[in-house]
């Protein structure tokens, strides 16, 4: 048990691309997040964010595979880059992920079978040959999976929904304490994405697995996890209990992020006092002011001159905007 | 006010011929496209939506082939025109706004002679200023910065070069306009933006458009009438409300029931297993032809 409770932590993370061409051209993808799930706790947490937030980059450098500028993230309490021997082998078996694109994260030259048999081997998880194709059958049976249909099939044979869930059942096989869930269902059809996101469902309340679900979509956010950061060019703006955030959005950009999902009813058409936001987000990357700046309709001389503390909004709520600067500053961000 | 029709599409079928199969990609399907109206096309993949759209735009290529039927704009069957006649009737009538706005527009060009290109492809009359003062009243119509016409499209977002699709698709003022997923690769602000962009350029063209995507929430926003496919067929076909107020093909259902809501909370579990259960109620079904269940509203059950 570490000492501080934290399961999995990132503390003042960030991280900056620089332009090869052009010396002064730097982006800052991740720009101070700081944020933790708690080892007593099996929740899903959703890092929202478009396309340009930073959500894939802060992804990465949770898993171990892109290095932070500055900033660390610690996984029971140890810095995952600094890690070595068992308690790296430790930290790979214990947060799982699954990705976007079933199609790419299957190797296409081996059968379904070896994303299981590479991981039991590598983690010792089966007894022996029968014992391990017993526990493959019985994880893929808990995806709704018939294993018949499964092993021995190579990847091209089976739908992007299947693919999916066999990544799902490779991660109830393996018990992790956290999947990253990489926009697991973007590119699933609407009407297969229930099945999955069900059973992630399943892999916290029953095993409980806490998951890190990084996404657009904000309905299907709603729907399967307690907290969110909302997440704009790198910074966290808003956070705090998604059916909070999400019903009663304080931050302006969350504000117009919820105002432009289109309602599945021809009665409820978009109304037009919310605003349709034409501009782009500028090509400037302001350091020291809001981000959000250039497209917020309620933007003061504050803003261009510094960055907004994240202040507490609601019982489980803080956004980081100069709107609230008469509430309390919030300082344990820890979730 | 009174509604013409103007496009009749009857029983047409398409088929890709591979080596070793044959796939029935759209099913001999009908439906008309009234003026001044925006039609939905709404389907999952392997809808055959897409190859519909490209059937009608006459951009079937082998092994891909159009079987049979007819479609017939102003009184000509177009699936028999001429090459050199449909090229005419093509964007100057019939605009199409590719899925994913990278494909659309040529990399090498800037976005200015873009324009040009489609002037001088399909008219070449007009002089340079006239040219450029048409360019700045669409650019300005689909919100855009004049300053985006020095550019190359690997410069503009997503959003902007889907803005500079619609522009492009309007220039030649067409009567229909076929816009597949025009923002399935957006997020949902610029969504909305394009969304609001696309409308208004239908509006003002008093054209109607063929909106063809998967998302039955942007259906319900903008379509006034929508075509549900479903395995190379149609399934259903009526006003917006009637459908969403009565979804009448089990497909149908279940499109609707697969929207998240973002109001409130609701049981997926109770979601994953009713929509499983559709599922494989749907591939164990045939499917019957339209009839008319409702005034306007048509269903295959």
């Amino acid at each position: 048990m570490t000492p501080n409770n934290q399961l999995i932590e990132v503390r003042n993370l960030t991280r900056v691309f620089k332009s090869s061409g052009n010396r002064h051209s730097q982006n800052t993808a991740v720009d101070d997040a700081s944020f933790s799930l708690r080892q007593d706790q099996s929740i899903t947490l959703t890092i929202a964010g478009e396309s340009g937030s930073g959500k894939s980059t802060l992804c990465m450098m949770m898993l171990g595979f892109l290095k932070p500028t500055s900033g660390n993230v610690l996984y029971k309490g140890n810095d995952i880059y600094e890690i070595k021997g068992v308690n790296f082998s430790n930290y790979r078996r214990e947060v799982q992920a699954v990705f976007q694109d079933p199609f790419q994260a299957f190797n296409p030259f081996y059968k379904i079978d070896h994303v299981f048999t590479v991981p039991m081997h590598r983690f010792n998880i089966a007894r022996n040959k029968l014992d391990a194709r017993r526990l493959i059958e019985e994880a893929l049976e808990k995806v709704l999976l018939d294993p018949s249909n499964i092993l021995g099939k190579y990847p091209h044979q089976l739908s992007g929904g299947q693919l999916q869930r066999i990544m799902l059942a490779r991660a109830f096989l393996l018990k992790p304490k956290i999947l990253v869930a990489d926009e697991a269902v973007s590119m699933i059809d609407a009407s297969l994405r229930a099945i999955i996101l069900d059973l992630m469902v399943d892999l916290k309340t029953e095993y409980g697995v806490s998951q890190l679900y990084i996404t657009h979509d904000l309905s299907t956010a709603l729907q399967i996890s307690e907290k969110i950061l909302i997440l704009y060019r790198g910074s966290i703006v808003e956070r705090g209990s998604t059916k909070d955030v999400i019903q009663n959005p304080q931050h302006p950009y969350t504000k117009l992020l919820i105002s432009s999902i289109p309602l599945p009813d021809p009665d409820k058409k978009w109304k037009n006092e919310a605003g349709v936001d034409f501009k782009e987000s500028s090509d400037i990357s302001d350091k020291s002011g809001c981000k959000f700046y250039n497209r917020c309709p309620f933007a003061m001389d504050v803003c261009i001159s510094s960055h907004p503390p994240t202040y507490q909004v609601g019982i489980d709520q803080g956004a980081a905007c100069f709107l609230y600067d008469d509430n309390e500053i919030i300082s344990d961000i820890s979730i | 006010m009174n509604q013409i029709s103007l496009l009749s599409v009857d029983g047409v079928r398409i088929s890709y011929y591979l080596p070793n199969r044959t796939i029935r990609a759209v099913n001999g399907v009908s439906f008309e496209i009234m003026s001044n109206e925006v039609f939905g096309l709404v389907g999952e993949s392997g809808s055959g939506k897409s190859t519909l759209s490209m059937g009608i735009l006459r951009l079937i290529s082998p092994p891909g082939k159009v079987d049979t039927g007819t479609i017939y704009y102003k009184d000509q069957n177009i699936l028999l025109l001429g090459d050199e006649e449909f090229r005419q009737l093509r964007w100057k009538d019939l605009a199409y706004i590719p899925q994913g706005s990278m494909g659309a527009l040529n990399p090498v060009m800037k976005v200015r002679d873009q324009f040009y290109d489609v002037e001088w492809d399909h008219n070449g009359s007009k002089s340079r200023k006239e040219i450029d003062e048409r360019i700045m009243d669409l650019l300005t119509k689909v919100h855009l910065a004049a300053n985006i016409l020095d550019k190359y499209p690997h410069e503009l977002s997503g959003g902007m070069k889907q803005r500079v699709c619609i522009a492009l698709s309007m220039y030649l003022e067409p009567k229909i306009i076929i816009a597949d997923e025009p923002t399935s690769a957006l997020d949902v602000i610029t969504q909305r933006a394009v969304i609001a962009t696309l409308l208004e350029a239908r509006q003002r063209l008093k054209a109607s458009m063929i909106l063809i995507g998967h998302d039955m929430a942007i259906q319900a926003q903008v379509a006034d009438r929508i075509a549900i496919m479903y395995n190379g067929y149609i399934v259903e076909i009526g006003k917006t409300k009637d459908i969403f107020n009565d979804p009448l093909h089990l497909y149908s259902q279940h499109l609707i029931s697969s929207v998240p809501s973002i109001q409130h909370k609701q049981n997926i579990h109770e979601i994953a297993l009713a929509g499983l259960k559709r599922s494989t109620s749907l591939r164990q079904t045939d499917i019957p032809k339209l009839t008319e269940v409702k005034p306007g509203h048509f269903a295959a059950i």
